[in-house]
Formats: structure tokens, C-alpha cells, sequence
């Protein structure tokens, strides 16, 4: 094991039904710092559902998850305090309808770490402005289109100051010509050298962005290495004829 | 011409009568003062019973939904957390099954005449028996709206880093006030005219007042259209206070 392993998997597994559904069945993996890690694979294959015990919004059933050198998976773990540093977007969004997008982004800042309203909405504006949505603060989720709902969930999460960013299928739920313009903000953050593990349907943006591609299938890995080993010279039967089936 | 003024004889002369009864009700040994007592208390009834069913309701909903939100989690880590949360659960469910199962006069006699037996304040009685009734339908309330928000709001949440208290408070409960605004309002309604009942155990509620008007003058019509009458204007100003509440709350989304 490297020493640079921000998040370190061991024999995960996730059962459902007393073990009759095996959502995850062992899964080892080691996330570093700086990685992007794109994870792929057909609907039902476990993918979510690791993406989602990382942060522990999947209780596992057996298996250790480190982060930052601590057990999260440890009964006594106050996983409040590391859910604060990995940050996560989810397919549909989930913004808060009541709040505008300045209330979504500064809510948690200010109620978990304490910051002042105004440094919070600082740091909000400026992040907006990053994004392109700084004229959108005051409005609420139900004014913004769907892409521009996600960017900002992207950087509601980044108001947190992670340490890792986790993405739940962020583009499937967006219109097509509204995809681009979300990638297009991970791609900066990747560039930025966020550490992100992202689920996604988008080969694309894992040929071009990943550092390193994991095919899930049966809740397991079956094949991991770089885009190019993945989708140059896939080894496994499985990956192959995934790979055949999806457009690229 | 000659029909015309029998006509306008006739009605002066059911106005008159109309008017000695209005004055044999009412302004007879100051009758009309019965009836503001009788509004106040059913007023102050509804009030504090308001005020008991939604704090206990609150606390029955949060029980009830946390448990059905966090079983499986809670069953995986096991330990006391579970364990004293199934208790409670199971507490809250019997206490709803049995408190919506009996007719609120009967619990209201229970409490007059078996529970609160040596208290004298009647008024006090009938705040407990109204407000723990109301709770038991309030906490159904509540649990309904709370398990109406989208669970993905919850995960937005505890993915932020709140832990699930916090986000109950901060995320989901402001979500469910709005959503429950107009069930809870139904149910303030029913509380409001279910106080009628409290006449029952002897407590000058509006109702009593109207019925011991009648019952000293022998006229029924009068103060039975009078009591009618200040509930429904009660009802329809909740109706509207409501509704401007709604609609301000509701703005924040448009």
C-alpha cells in the first residue's frame, strides 16, 4: 500500500435480503490523492452502490473503508466529521427547494463549520463565479435549468472545502445539450487536482479525464487499469462486450 | 295597495318579535356574556390543546420516522441506539393505535371522571385530553410529511456533513411544515369544533353557553343560529390566516 492512499478499500460487500442480493460481493480498491478515478459499468452492476458506502450513505455489510488514515467503517467513527471532507453530487441533483442557491451553498459552511454569514457567501459568490452562475445567487432551484442545477450542486459541495469529490451518475439525469457544460466544470476541477471518484455513463470524459477507469460488473471490480489499457485493450470477455454495446 | 301594507304590517310585526326574543336571549341578564365566555374558553381549549398535540406530536413523528428512515442502518451497527429506538417506536405506535381508536368524549370523560379526578381547573382537563388526543393525529401528520420529502434530500444533507438531527431541523422539517400546512390546519379545524363536546364534563365551552341560553328561555332558534354562526366565522378566519401563511411561504419557490 502506497502511503498517498487517500481512501483504501478492503473487502467490501454490500447484501441485501440476508445475502440473497449481493449489491457489492468484496471489493478492494485504493483511491489517491490527485486521482480521478471513473468508474464504469452496465446498470445494476454494484457501481452506485460503492460510490455511496465511500461515504457511508451505504451502510456495508462486512469490509473496511479508510479515509485519511481512519476506519470510517469503525462502529465508534463520527462519520459527520469526514462526510464534511468528501464532498458528493448526485444524479438528480438534490438541491434545496426552499433555500435559494446562495441558502443551498452556505447553509452548511455557516451551521457545521461555524464560518461567518459573510465570509460564507464570499467564498460562495466566488466559486458561482467560477461556474459561470454568479447573476444566479438570489434565485431559487426551481428557476435554473437542469445543467445549471448541477453546477451548482458541484459547488455546493465545494463549499466544504473536500478533500475528495464523489459524483453519483452526475449527467444522467440532464438534458443532452446540457451535459457538456457540467463535465466541463469537473474537467476544471479535475485539472485543478481535486481528487474525484465518478460514476458515469460518459466514456468520453473518462477517456479524456480519468487517470484511471474501474469496471464494475456483478459487484465486483473486474478489470481496472488507464483509460487506454481499458478501452484500447480490454482483457476480460465481460469488459468486452460492455465496451461493444456502449457508444464511445 | 292594500296587500302591500298588510305585507309591511305583518313584517314589522315579525321584526318586533324577533327583536324580543334577540333581547330575551341576549340582553336579558346579560345572557351574551355567556356566550363570550363560552367562545373564550373554547378558544383557550383549542389554543393550548394546539400547543400540547403539536409539541407531543412533534416528538411522537420524530420517533416514528426516525425509526422507519434508520432501521436497516441502525439494525446493521446494532447496539443500545436500536434497541431503545424499536421500544420507543413500538410506544408511539400503541399510543396512536389506542388514542385513535377511542371517541374523544369517551377519553375526555376518562380524564374527568378516572385520571384528573382531584383536579379542579376543568379547563385544565379538558387542554389535556383535547391536546393528547390531537397529538396522536398530529405525529401521523408529521410522520406523512416527513416521509414525503425526497430521500435524496436527506442524503444531500448528511453528505454536507450534517448529522441527521441537524438535518432534520435545518432541511427537512422546514420542508414538511410547508407540505403539512394544510393537513395541520384540518386538523386545528376538527379541534376547534371537537371542543363542543366538552359541555359533556360540564366545562362552559361555546356550545354549553348556546345550549344553557336555550334551555333558560325555552327559545332554541336564536342562540343555536348565534353559536353556528361564531364558529364558522372562527373557521373561515383560520381558513385565511392559513392561507396567507401558505402563500408566503410558498412564494420562496416561485
Amino acid at each position: 500500500m502506497s502511503d498517498n492512499a487517500l481512501i483504501k478499500v478492503t473487502n467490501l460487500k454490500k447484501h441485501y435480503n440476508g445475502g440473497k442480493v449481493k449489491a457489492l460481493d468484496g471489493v478492494d480498491c485504493e483511491i489517491e490523492k490527485g486521482e480521478v478515478v471513473v468508474v464504469i459499468g452496465p446498470s445494476g452492476s454494484g457501481k452506485s452502490t460503492f460510490l455511496r458506502s465511500l461515504n457511508l450513505l451505504e451502510i456495508p455489510t462486512d469490509g473496511q473503508i479508510v479515509f485519511n488514515g481512519a476506519d470510517i467503517t469503525a462502529p465508534k467513527t463520527n462519520i459527520n466529521k469526514h462526510r464534511q471532507k468528501m464532498g458528493m453530487v448526485f444524479q438528480h441533483f438534490n438541491l434545496f427547494p426552499n433555500m435559494t442557491i446562495l441558502g443551498n451553498m452556505t447553509c452548511a459552511p455557516v451551521k457545521i463549520l461555524k464560518k461567518s454569514k459573510k465570509e460564507a457567501e464570499e467564498k460562495a459568490l466566488e466559486l458561482l463565479d467560477r461556474v459561470g452562475l454568479k447573476d444566479r445567487a438570489n434565485a431559487y432551484p426551481s428557476q435554473l435549468s437542469g445543467g445549471q442545477k448541477q453546477r451548482v450542486a458541484i459547488v455546493r459541495a465545494l463549499c466544504m472545502e473536500p478533500e475528495v469529490m464523489l459524483f453519483d451518475e452526475p449527467t444522467s439525469a440532464l438534458d443532452p445539450e446540457m451535459v457538456g457544460e457540467v463535465l466541463e466544470v469537473m474537467k476544471n476541477l479535475a485539472s485543478q487536482g481535486m481528487t474525484m471518484v465518478v460514476v458515469t455513463h460518459e466514456m468520453g470524459f473518462a477517456k479524456e479525464v480519468g487517470s484511471r477507469v474501474i469496471f464494475f460488473d456483478e459487484g465486483v471490480i473486474q478489470e481496472e487499469g488507464t483509460p487506454e489499457e481499458i478501452f484500447q485493450n480490454p482483457k476480460s470477455e465481460r469488459l468486452k462486450s460492455f465496451l461493444s454495446k456502449v457508444l464511445i | 295597495m292594500e296587500s302591500f301594507k298588510m305585507l309591511f304590517l305583518e313584517l314589522k310585526e315579525l321584526f318586533f318579535e324577533l327583536k324580543d326574543v334577540f333581547i330575551l336571549c341576549f340582553i336579558d341578564d346579560n345572557r351574551w356574556e355567556w356566550l363570550v365566555e363560552g367562545f373564550v374558553n373554547s378558544i383557550l381549549i383549542t389554543v393550548l390543546a394546539i400547543v400540547i398535540g403539536l409539541f407531543f406530536g412533534i416528538v411522537l413523528a420524530a420517533i416514528r420516522s426516525s425509526y422507519d428512515k434508520n432501521e436497516e442502518s441502525l439494525k446493521l451497527r446494532g447496539g443500545a441506539g436500536y434497541i431503545l429506538l424499536k421500544i420507543l417506536n413500538g410506544v408511539a405506535k400503541v399510543y396512536i393505535t389506542v388514542i385513535r381508536g377511542i371517541p374523544v368524549v369517551v377519553q375526555l370523560m376518562i380524564w374527568y371522571f378516572v385520571i384528573l379526578v382531584t383536579q379542579d381547573n376543568d379547563i385544565v382537563v379538558a387542554v389535556v385530553a383535547f391536546g393528547f388526543n390531537s397529538a396522536a393525529y398530529v405525529a401521523e401528520i408529521f410522520r406523512g410529511g416527513i416521509m414525503s420529502i425526497d430521500n435524496g434530500q436527506f442524503e444531500a444533507g448528511r453528505s454536507l456533513g450534517f448529522n441527521y438531527v441537524q438535518t432534520m431541523i435545518y432541511i427537512v422539517i422546514p420542508q414538511t411544515i410547508k407540505a403539512t400546512l394544510p393537513t395541520l390546519l384540518n386538523e386545528i379545524i376538527a379541534l376547534l369544533k371537537e371542543t363542543s363536546v366538552a359541555g359533556y364534563v360540564g366545562i362552559m365551552d361555546l356550545t354549553k353557553a348556546g345550549d344553557l341560553i336555550r334551555g333558560r328561555t325555552f327559545e332554541a332558534f336564536m342562540p343555536l343560529i348565534a353559536v353556528a354562526i361564531i364558529y364558522l366565522i372562527t373557521v373561515v378566519v383560520l381558513t385565511k390566516v392559513f392561507s396567507i401563511i401558505e402563500r408566503r411561504l410558498r412564494k420562496s419557490e416561485r
